[in-house]
């Protein structure tokens, strides 16, 4: 009977040392999976990172070529708006040329040409006070012949100089246009005899006369940059549509002179 | 409004600013140009059968100056309504003032920018 028990006894013994070593075992498998999985995870993870990171360099490069475009557009679109106003005032003083060349040549009557010269100064120059000298190539003496704005500078009407003295002179004598802002001595302080501008009447290299400017209209500061060339070349205009004017007031004169002689001989003979 | 097809009265007179005004009212697609020499010949066109719809009108003018014009128009029932542009070489603040308060919309000092007139005038079109 008790070997009966102890039989027993072992045998449950053994059956228990066969589960614990089981145990032991699976434990062991387990340890060992969890040590394998770990391992694995950690690589993984390292690796997402690593995309991540590089995927986060691609993203930030992206980013500074687009900032990169983005400021080269805004500098493209700033110079689109500087041509857009530079193209406008082009635009603009070629609009002024067109119609003062076209109102310039469409008369042959002298005074009326000189009153389109007169209009021109005042309201696509701006000048409130001007005068404009013609040449008499007999004398060699630059006379006024229409002026504006006397009240502002006295004695403006009657301008008269000699070829080669002083400014208006030696503006007449050598072609080249005056301008006060040129001229550092005396601050700039405007007399008859020292303009704010002269501007040569000239066919070619031909002066025939000159624009003289003393002021400009309270809204008008100073000269432009466009100023002045569109200043040439209204005066170019300016002078051909003078010249020829005057050469037609003359050879129509002479035409009725020569009429009324013909008609004097007719009638006689 | 709508800025094409629109009537515009030009009152200057000097040939050259009526021709450079007309110029730059050109760029208003099938803008339609009466012009007059003064303020008389603006009221004689403004009775007449065209539509106006914005007056341009320089100050010194003979027979009728561009104020006396300013002021007619805004005393007249039909015409009040009508946008006044006055362009003139009087620059003066006072000048400016004067001339709005007799009831101009804008006061623009020569030399004119066309880019400016274009501007004040689709402003004042695209108000009525």
């Amino acid at each position: 009977m008790t070997e009966e028990r102890a039989e027993k006894f072992l045998e449950l013994f053994n059956k228990g040392k066969e589960f614990t070593e089981e145990l032991l075992r699976e434990n062991q498998r387990l340890r060992y999976r969890l040590a394998s999985l770990e391992t694995e995870g950690t690589a993984g993870f390292n690796e997402e990172v690593q995309r991540l990171r590089s995927e986060v360099q691609q993203l930030t490069e992206e980013n500074r070529r687009i900032a990169q475009r983005f400021k080269e557009v805004e500098e493209e679109n700033k110079d689109f708006a500087n041509r857009y106003i530079e193209v406008e005032e082009q635009n603009n003083n070629l609009a002024n040329l067109y119609v003062a060349s076209y109102q310039l040549h469409s008369t042959l009557d002298f005074r009326e040409v000189i009153q389109i010269v007169q209009e021109i100064v005042i309201n696509l120059i701006g000048a409130e006070s001007f005068a404009i000298l013609l040449l008499d190539e007999k004398t060699n003496e630059l006379k006024a012949i229409a002026s504006e704005g006397e009240d502002v500078m006295p004695g403006i009407e009657s301008i008269s100089t000699r070829l080669g003295d002083g400014i208006l002179g030696s503006v007449a004598k050598t072609g080249e246009s005056y301008y006060i802002n040129q001229d550092l001595e005396d601050g700039g302080k405007v007399s008859l005899d020292k303009p704010l501008a002269a501007v040569p009447l000239k066919i070619k290299e031909h002066v025939i006369g000159l624009v003289v400017i003393y002021k400009l209209l309270q809204q008008k500061d100073s000269f432009s940059a466009v100023d002045y060339e569109l200043f040439s070349l209204l005066a170019a205009h300016a002078a051909t549509a003078i010249f020829s004017s005057k050469l037609y007031s003359q050879s129509e004169r002479k035409l009725n002179t020569i009429q009324s002689f013909l008609d004097l001989l007719t009638t006689t003979s | 409004m709508a800025l094409d097809n629109a009537n515009f009265l030009v009152v200057e007179d000097s040939p050259t600013m009526r021709q450079l005004i007309s110029f730059s009212l050109k760029r208003f697609r099938n803008a339609r140009i009466l012009e007059a020499v003064d303020g008389v010949d603006a009221l004689k066109k403004l009775s007449g059968p065209d539509r106006i719809d914005l007056i341009l009108t320089d100050i010194n003018m003979p027979v009728m100056d561009g104020l006396k014009l300013v002021s007619l128009v805004r005393q007249n029932a039909q015409l009040k309504n009508i946008p006044i542009i006055i362009i003139t070489t009087e620059g003066a603040e006072e000048d400016r003032e004067r001339g709005l308060a007799l009831g101009a919309n804008a006061y623009i000092s020569k030399p004119i920018q066309s880019s400016h007139l274009i501007k004040t005038i689709s402003e004042l079109l695209a108000a009525v």
